[in-house]
């Protein structure tokens, strides 16, 4: 998994079926240090995370899949943790 | 999964017959600033994108899915259509109104 930061949302009304109704947030990885690894990736968000919070990324079909909890959903990215704020 | 805006497409007649019957879309992946990001790429579409459109796909097994239980060899695949997108650091431009989109297949 990867740290993450939520930097913004993404509206599709057309869209796989499987992806109805789950929320498609777009994150920029980063290091411990809050710098950017990496290309920004649009992440499935299953628990309610916001833009700005520190998450936690899942970067692989499978797991993605079982974080949406839809069957064979079409996904690669989701978001299964939110950082709790340090000091 | 990545944002991408679609510049082509690909016709092959002598294909993996998994690849029968489906298009085949050129995508350039996207930055949410819209800059190029990478290389194009070609996936399959999965939710009738049509030419210029900003969409955003899905890479490796799970590329394969949308199609199940036929199997697709196909390490991409575009999932959806995005009407816009927003984020907090980079402005967003406005929502551009996507070209006229092709007949829905029947």
């Amino acid at each position: 998994m990867r740290l993450a930061r939520v930097i913004g949302s993404v509206v599709a009304t057309r869209k796989h079926r499987t992806l109805v109704g789950a929320k498609l947030l777009l994150t920029q990885p980063v290091d411990r240090d809050g710098q950017p690894v990496g290309g920004v990736q649009l992440a499935v968000d299953s628990v309610g995370a916001g833009v700005g919070e520190l998450v936690l990324l899942v970067l692989e079909g499978r797991a993605a899949g079982a974080a949406l909890g839809r069957r064979a959903a079409p996904v690669d990215a989701a978001i299964v943790g939110i950082v709790d704020p340090t000091g | 999964m990545q944002l991408a805006r679609v510049i082509g497409n690909v016709v092959s007649t002598i294909k993996d017959p998994g690849l029968v019957g489906l298009t085949l879309l050129v995508v350039q992946p996207l930055s949410p600033a819209r800059e190029a990001v990478g290389r194009p790429l070609v996936a399959v579409d999965a939710v009738g994108a049509g030419a210029g459109e900003e969409v955003f796909f899905v890479r490796g097994r799970a590329a394969s899915f949308p199609f199940l239980p036929a199997v697709v060899p196909t390490d991409a695949a575009v999932t959806g259509i995005c009407d816009h997108w927003t984020t907090d650091d980079v402005p967003a431009g406005p929502p551009r109104r996507s070209p006229r989109r092709r007949a829905p297949r029947r």
